[in-house]
């Protein structure tokens, strides 16, 4: 943090919290035998983790928010805020080969 | 979605910008583009373009999750269980429920006594103060270190049994490979050159009963014919303190409508007696008692506390200790950001423990049929303790749930809300100002040391704060 300074031993364990879940989203995935299961989906499998973490924050989602891009993208058949792969937009991830840094050659879609 | 303040204490000390962040009590300092993003919400909701004017994407982020801003969506905090089984640490065992002092605002004997001592053993025998030990070793199983801390009546009419439950904790640490440590509250009356050396030698840390010069001393801490205690123990008080070498002795100064002198009663007890530390409390009391301080009494209290509040921190600046144990109490629980979801350990980590062996949830509801939970010999009733918990809890406590004080106060303590409200899950209202202002204080001191000597903060990373 640049604009934070912690100072008392609450406020660093905040910190680290805050640190940690960030970097371990930008860091390689950790190996699959230690990741705890979280079953994939939207609100409809209550899925767990979507959007938002239990303290309102994306920092501690279960899966990276990126995840949500694919789930919605491929794999659902419901009408969600991302295009769809199954008819319109199969192409749409092309340039995208890891989400986590390329997501910005996604591209803006215009029904 | 629009972004607003989240919730938090701003406060300033040695110059710099701080936040107390609520309730997950950490302590942050702002910069200039932090305090930008803060100035900006604190004049209404903004979108995040709005706020992407008066500051960088990484300050935002920053200040959204660490909870300082939030968005517009309500959140709620999920409730907290209890913990199922919370192991406990100290033991605050009345060796006797008799006093040669009949000082009127005690608790214990006053006009607000919760205690129901008819019938009763007057003197704790060694078979059940040996089934005490038992039990809280039996139950502080996963904790290294437990502490014991023998209280009355007057500790010292049962020496005699003190002492044998000294040798047999320790025993019993020993075996165990454990670690056990403890204290005595007293008057001060029974000291004598052989039991201050006793004290010394064990390591029993001492709390002396105190109120102050001889004035303001025997206005209440009186013998049953009405003769002040003052001349009685002032000798014993020299000795102990001049003898007792192994921990620091402390006065505990109940402060009542004629007993207000903060400032006095600090310099007499520090400077003429030599106390190590001095602690002050209002007396716990209905308030239609004469000696029940009222909110211009609280006031001018306050007042004298900022006045010895701000001599710590210049004692802190340089490095020097200072004897005010309310503000080094207080800056040890900032320093760590605890976070209370009850005001105190009682029925947690703490017990007390009467003369007939009845648990209470702490040594001021002892002898209390009302509040007993259950004896050391079959244990505690689980329903009994999770009634008294589950009041007790910050999250029941609606009148707390937006003061910027509750990760220290939650509500403040279960006897004093029973005495005043019938219900020891009662927010203590009658001291929020107060307890708001002193926390602010203390907020104060604690960011001027952190501005200006963040080293002497290293002394309460060791100090354990309280459960
Ligand atoms: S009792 Fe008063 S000061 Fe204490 S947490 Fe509740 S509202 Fe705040
Ligand atoms: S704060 Fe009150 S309830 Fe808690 S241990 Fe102290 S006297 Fe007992």
């Amino acid at each position: 943090m640049k604009h934070l300074r912690a100072v008392n031993h609450k406020a660093r364990r905040i910190q680290e919290h805050i640190e940690n879940d960030v970097v371990a989203m930008q860091g390689p995935p950790t190996p699959a035998g230690q990741r705890p299961h979280v079953p994939m989906g939207c609100s409809i499998v209550f899925s767990p983790g979507w959007e938002v973490d239990s303290s309102g924050g994306t920092a501690g989602l279960c899966q990276p928010v990126e995840r949500d891009l694919y789930d919605c993208y491929i794999s659902c058949y419901w009408p969600a805020q991302v295009p769809d792969h199954m008819n319109n937009y199969p192409d749409w991830t092309a340039k995208c080969a890891a989400a986590t840094k390329d997501w910005r050659n996604i591209d803006l879609v215009f029904p | 979605m629009n972004f607003r303040l989240g919730e938090f204490h701003a406060f300033s000390g040695g110059g710099r910008r701080f936040l107390y962040t609520v309730p997950s009590a950490g302590i942050f300092e702002l910069d200039d583009t932090s305090a930008a993003v803060l100035a900006r919400l604190s004049q209404g909701e903004a979108t995040q373009e709005e706020l992407l004017a008066a500051a960088d994407a990484e300050t935002i982020g920053e200040l959204y999750q660490a909870r300082i801003i939030a968005t517009t969506e309500a959140f709620v905090d999920p409730p907290q269980p209890l913990p199922d089984n919370f192991p406990l640490q100290t033991m605050v065992m009345n060796l006797t429920n008799q006093c040669n002092l009949s000082c009127q605002y005690c608790y214990e004997f006053g006009e607000d006594k919760v205690a129901t001592p008819e019938g009763k053993p007057k003197f704790m025998d060694f078979e059940t103060a040996s089934a005490s030990v038992d039990y809280l070793f039996t139950q502080s199983a996963g904790r290294h270190g437990v502490h014991i801390t023998f209280f009355g009546g007057e500790t010292l009419m049962n020496f005699p049994l003190l002492k044998k439950v000294v040798d047999y904790a320790k025993q019993k640490a020993a075996d165990q490979g454990r670690a056990i440590d403890f204290s005595l509250t007293t008057n001060a009356t029974l000291l004598t050159p052989a039991i201050i050396e006793y004290l010394s030698a064990n390591e029993i840390g001492v709390t002396v009963s105190m109120d102050g010069d001889k004035a303001s001393h025997d206005k209440f801490r009186v013998f049953a014919n009405g003769k002040g205690s003052y001349d009685i123990i002032e000798p014993r008080v020299r000795e102990l303190i001049k003898e007792h070498k192994t921990r620091p002795i402390v006065a505990r100064v109940t402060m009542t409508s004629q007993a207000m002198d903060v400032l006095g009663t600090y310099r007499h007890l520090k400077n003429d007696l030599g106390f190590h530390e001095i602690g002050f409390a209002p007396v716990t009391t209905s308030p239609n008692r004469l000696y029940s301080i009222d909110n211009r009494g609280l006031d001018s209290v306050l007042d004298q506390f900022g006045v010895l509040a701000s001599e710590y921190l210049d004692h802190a600046l340089r490095g020097e200790h200072h004897g005010f144990s309310n503000v080094s109490d207080t800056l040890a629980e900032l320093h760590q950001g605890v976070n209370k979801s009850h005001p105190c350990g009682a029925a947690l980590g703490l017990v007390g423990v009467g003369p007939s062996g009845d648990i209470a949830p702490c040594h001021r509801f002892v002898d209390s049929d009302t509040h007993t939970l259950g004896h050391v010999s079959t244990g505690i009733d689980k329903a009994k303790q999770n009634d008294f918990l589950s009041r007790g809890h910050i999250q029941v406590k609606t009148d707390c749930r937006t003061c910027f004080a509750r990760p220290l106060c939650a509500g403040g303590c279960h006897h004093e809300a029973y005495v005043r409200y019938g219900d020891t899950g009662h927010p203590n209202l009658h001291y929020c100002d107060w307890i708001r202002g002193w926390t602010n204080i203390c907020l104060e001191i604690y960011g001027a040391i952190a501005a200006q000597n963040p080293d002497f903060l290293r002394h309460f990373s060791d100090r354990k704060a309280a459960a």
